[in-house]
């Protein structure tokens, strides 16, 4: 990959984007934050899923951006929207109810369980780093029915213990999430930057962890074992993701440039 | 009924040293211009209360003027790291400060329980994270079905600021666009402020309008542009280049410091 990049093929970083934005096709509607999960999202709507309802943390929810938001509470957001609601009834009647379908969610830290850090590095009450912190992650990655998570792949971010956890992806061991009484399915998908883990189940007991189930074109196995901070599993068919459509490039460049 | 003052007035009276202070407003609407007059005015020892501590905040824990932050999401939205708060926390500058921090759908909560006078609130959350270990928040048994859910503590400031559009006359209040927990902010202060944009004759209703009347609301002062950076919808846009700006300028103490000075501390409420 370091070779002169030719812009007729998607980066890897494009690729992500429009690998989530595929995930969105048959979706009813999405939460997203700021940054690559809301461009996907856009991006879905352009290509994929015209109708695809798209939910901001802000109160925003059916908002329909012409361009990418910096922020959560852009006023594009609000003026386009079906409706606009409260940060209580947000949380309340929208997300702890499970009425939206798909979640986007990013972290610092992601765990083979799929569970998340974005509060601190280090430790707590001395952290390295302060992250964020929470905001709606942890009721989101509960409540709505599925979760996508985006990260960059790098051992800083796929670690084999998180030093802190925000948001419950699968627990600890299988069964966690509907003894903590979790309505929703948890992460169906990590996408990255080299390819995407999907939970898959490890041993007789159900039990299941994030594995390597599909590769960016050009990206090799061991390339993605050497980003991630856990002995990582791979399953026995890897598929190479399709690579960018013309249409799918073309749209996610017009997008990022409006 | 509120009374319809200045803002270095209606600061001088409401806020005082030691205060539990919120000032709200979910990326839009924050009342940055009511902020910076507290400022002005050197309070000090401030719990500062807001679920997502944004540029104003930022400003106002790196000058010292906070002794406790009460927060749930304290990023640069759409940017990055608020470098004010990570060097406080991180390296206790300018001043150590503690933090209680809270997942949004508990902050959100806790407002609204706040304004219905309730000691608590009921809520489906925090399970199974770290969060639960580091803050105020309590599992809870629903007497009627026997589940476990999460009681979070009504949040009482003594104050609350939020910043509006539009208020008449008789200190009747009107905000539209993203409403955020500004509602549940004013009725559950003890004493409370709304600035806004501009004072009029007669309240239009706005489509999505949310109308605070004036008895339950201490002080509204005019401040246009009140909540720039931020933004009142229909009035005021965003400064999304000043949240990048921001980003830089603030990672450096003395800058920060000096800029602060020029722009905020010695200059005077417009």
């Amino acid at each position: 990959m370091t070779e002169t990049r030719d812009t007729t093929q998607a980066s890897t970083g494009e690729l992500q984007t429009i690998v989530a934005a595929r995930l969105l096709t048959d979706a009813r509607s999405v939460f997203i934050g700021v940054g690559r999960p809301s461009t996907a999202a856009l991006l879905a709507r352009m290509v994929h899923n015209p109708d695809l309802v798209l939910v901001y943390e802000s109160g925003t929810i059916g908002a329909k951006p012409y361009r990418i938001p910096l922020s959560i509470g852009d006023g594009e957001l609000a003026e386009t929207a079906d409706t606009v609601v409260s940060v209580p009834e947000m949380f309340n009647y929208w997300i702890g109810t499970g009425r939206v379908q798909v979640a986007f969610l990013g972290a610092a830290q992601v765990d083979r369980h799929g569970n998340l850090n974005s509060t601190v590095i280090g430790d707590y009450g001395h952290p390295r780093t302060r992250l964020p912190g929470a905001g709606g992650a942890p009721e989101i990655a509960s409540f709505c029915q599925e979760v996508v998570v985006i990260a960059p792949h790098s051992p800083r971010t796929f670690v084999e213990r998180l030093d802190f956890r925000t948001t419950v992806g699968f627990g600890d061991a299988d069964g966690d999430r509907d003894r903590l009484g979790f309505t929703g399915a948890g992460p169906t998908a990590v996408v990255t930057d080299l390819g995407v883990l999907t939970p898959e189940p490890v041993g007789g007991d159900g039990a299941r962890e994030l594995t390597l189930t599909q590769l960016q074109p050009g990206v090799e196995v061991d390339q993605v074992r050497e980003a991630t901070g856990w002995d990582l599993r791979v399953t026995d068919e890897v598929r190479t993701t399709p690579p960018a459509t013309d249409e799918e490039l073309a749209a996610l460049r017009e997008l990022v440039n409006r | 009924m509120a009374e319809i003052t200045t803002l270095p007035d209606a600061i001088a009276q409401l806020v005082h040293d030691g205060d539990s202070l919120a000032l709200e407003g979910f990326t839009h609407l924050i009342p940055f211009a009511a902020g910076h007059e507290v400022l002005r005015q050197r309070r000090t020892e401030l719990e500062l209360i807001r679920m997502t501590p944004d540029i104003l905040y930022d400003q106002m824990i790196g000058t010292g003027a906070a002794r406790r932050l009460v927060f749930s999401y304290g990023g640069n939205p759409g940017v990055g790291s608020l470098h004010r708060f990570r060097d406080a926390i991180e390296h206790d500058w300018p001043r150590p400060i503690e933090i209680e921090e809270h997942s949004h759908a508990g902050m959100a909560n806790r407002y609204a329980a706040g304004a219905a006078r309730m000691p608590f609130a009921v809520m489906r959350g925090y399970a199974g994270t770290d969060l639960r270990e580091r803050t105020e928040v309590k599992e809870i048994v629903c007497p009627f079905t026997g589940e476990k859910l999460a009681a979070v503590p009504a949040l009482r400031p003594d104050v609350s600021i939020v910043h509006a559009q539009e208020a008449d006359r008789e200190g009747n209040v009107q905000l539209w666009g993203i409403p955020g927990v500004q509602k549940e902010a004013v009725l559950c202060a003890d004493r409370s402020l709304v600035t806004v944009e501009r004072i009029v004759d007669t309240l239009e209703p706005r489509p999505g309008g949310v109308v605070i009347p004036g008895w339950v609301i201490d002080a509204v002062a005019e401040a246009p542009g009140g909540s720039l950076p931020s933004y009142a919808a229909g009035i005021t846009a965003r400064d999304n280049d000043f949240y990048r700006f921001w980003d830089k300028l603030s990672r450096d103490r003395d800058e920060f410091t000096a800029w602060m000075n020029d722009h905020v501390l010695e200059t005077t409420t417009r």
